[in-house]
């Protein structure tokens, strides 16, 4: 569990104190999947990099499993480190080194492994991250996301519990994200490790992620479940993040709204009702019309969702609402 | 052909020579045995860096520009009595040596602190991320990093090791510089400044040819 106790952080810039950070409080879990979403300059980054203290927080308490790191001396602190994987936006790999070698290079470091047990793990990470034909190569001759994959490999080479990952996908394209964020799903599965993402696309929370804690001006705005967060936003900066992962232009919905006539209501599926023929019967037993002014389908990590904003004429709207209340729909009255 | 390089001494060409490579060659190993750690600390010292120390670095920057700022044909002067006191005379093959090294070493060592701030502060950030201390951040990942930019770097200074101790020729230094200044200048001997001076270009062109080869073959980029 990672437990942050009012942790603030600032930058002396020409004598004054610069706020990356304002005082925070947050928890972590063992074993899920943490998103921190945010627009850049937000303090994501530095969040990110107390957790192993690359950045040490000017105040506050950051406690790794009841353990106060935060006073840690300079040797546990590296030892603390190795149990803390890290993967980033331009890979860091060591170009002077293969894949084997730079998968290998945490464990020579730690100090604490013998030659077999470096090869053989080696060996396991390249099959893991589906890498094995590429072992003697150089990160120059990989792609993108074959260099994401060995960055996942060596982050993993320690068998470390909590792996911090800095935009990790924000420099491949559409695909290649979407297989990393695959595999890093299948790793926080299969070995229980607690995953701590930043990212600015609300799209990889939504797919990866089981809570998220949204960012701006170095605070946290809002925080939660994915699913309450990405369907039921509150503050303007994580509403701007959800429109934006949607393509939808506030501006044009609003258009949209006033145009249609009889009430708007937004009625948000989760889970099984997503699959239910849900409208159709209500409109028939309440003799209510509707028209869709906007919609959304898909998932948040492995629950499927829907939600849509619809227009009401006519009929008994109290029976509608009450029928789709019953049928575990969430309702909002926007109009 | 005999009358036209009538006044070279083929015998006296080979053994300054040779001495012109041993010249080059110890003040180039000297150079770059003294100059690697100072470039890393001048490197780690500085602005942003693992142990920025800014008394450590004026003070070590100061010195490095100091002599990088005499001109060698002073340096070999000003460095004379220095030079007697630490090998017995200022003469000579050996007598060179030190203030090769002098003039070697410091612009060595900024060629290092350039090409180690060229390795992406990202590499740093993730060997720190596993738990490296600095010694194991500089020998296992900044130095092999950098290790093409530092062999093109002894590959500048070999050569400017060659036109610096062709210089020491003028103070009694031996090798090539020697010959081409007593015979090709002081007698007129242009077939001998001629032929000096072609074993000096081919002399030059061998060790590029030598480093480029080496900086292709560590490049992995």
């Amino acid at each position: 569990m990672i437990v942050f106790n009012q942790v603030q952080k600032s930058y002396q810039v020409d004598g004054r104190a610069i706020p990356a950070l304002h005082p925070t409080d947050m928890t972590i879990e063992n074993g899920e999947v943490f998103g921190i979403v945010g627009h850049s300059g937000a303090g994501k980054s530095t969040l990110v990099r107390l957790i192993n203290l690359l950045e040490p927080p000017t105040g506050g308490d950051i406690l790794i499993d009841e353990e106060n790191i935060t006073h840690y001396s300079a040797a546990e602190l590296r030892a603390f480190r190795r149990k803390v994987g890290m993967i980033f936006q331009h890979f860091n790999l060591l170009s002077s080194k293969t894949v084997s070698d730079n998968i290998a290079f945490p464990m020579k470091l730690a100090g604490i492994y013998s030659k077999a047990e470096i090869r053989d793990r080696v060996q396991e990470l390249l099959d893991r991250v589906g890498l094995t034909d590429h072992a003697t190569k150089y990160p120059s001759q990989l792609s993108g996301g074959q260099k994401q994959r060995v960055g996942i490999a060596r982050a993993l080479a320690c068998r470390p519990t909590i792996l911090l990952c800095d935009e990790a996908t924000s420099a491949l394209d559409p695909q290649t994200t979407q297989s990393v964020l695959r595999l890093l799903s299948e790793i926080n599965k299969e070995l229980g490790l607690t995953i701590v993402l930043i990212t600015h696309e609300m799209d990889v929370v939504r797919r990866v992620c089981d809570r998220v804690a949204v960012m701006d001006a170095g605070r946290v705005v809002e925080m939660g479940p994915v699913s309450e967060v990405f369907l039921h936003p509150k503050h303007p900066t994580t509403r701007d993040f959800v429109f934006e992962s949607e393509s939808i232009d506030s501006q044009e919905r609003q258009e949209d709204l006033q145009k249609a006539s009889g009430r708007i209501l937004r009625l948000t599926f989760k889970g099984e009702s997503t699959y239910q023929p849900l409208l159709g019967s209500v409109a028939r037993a309440s003799g209510v019309d509707f028209s869709i002014l906007s919609g959304r389908i898909d998932h948040i990590k492995d629950t499927p969702y829907g939600q849509l904003t619809l227009s009401l004429v006519g009929g008994d709207l109290e029976v509608a609402m009450t029928a789709l209340k019953a049928a575990d729909v969430h309702v909002e009255v926007l109009r | 052909m005999e009358a036209l390089l009538s006044n070279v001494d083929w015998p006296e060409i080979g053994i300054a020579s040779w001495d012109t490579l041993v010249m080059v060659g110890m003040s180039l190993l000297f150079s770059v045995l003294a100059g690697l750690p100072i470039g890393v600390l001048l490197f780690l010292t500085g602005k942003r860096q693992l142990l920025e120390q800014p008394l450590a670095y004026g003070v070590l920057s100061f010195v490095v520009n100091v002599l990088r700022s005499v001109p060698f044909i002073i340096l070999l002067i000003v460095m004379i009595p220095f030079t007697v006191m630490l090998i017995g005379t200022s003469l000579g093959v050996a007598g060179a040596i030190p203030p090769l090294v002098a003039g070697g070493a410091p612009f060595f060592a900024r060629l290092v602190e350039t090409s180690l701030r060229e390795v992406d502060r990202g590499i740093i950030e993730a060997t720190q991320a596993m738990g490296a201390n600095v010694r194991q951040i500089i020998f296992g990942a900044l130095l092999p990093e950098a290790l093409p930019g530092i062999i093109a770097g002894i590959t500048v200074t070999a050569i400017t090791l060659v036109s610096y101790a062709a210089m020491s020729g003028v103070i009694g230094g031996g090798g090539l510089g020697d010959l081409a200044i007593r015979f090709g200048y002081q007698r007129f001997q242009t077939d001998v400044m001629v032929i000096t001076v072609a074993l000096l270009v081919i002399f030059v062109q061998v060790l590029q040819m030598a480093g480029d080869r080496l900086v292709l073959y560590f490049s992995r980029k």
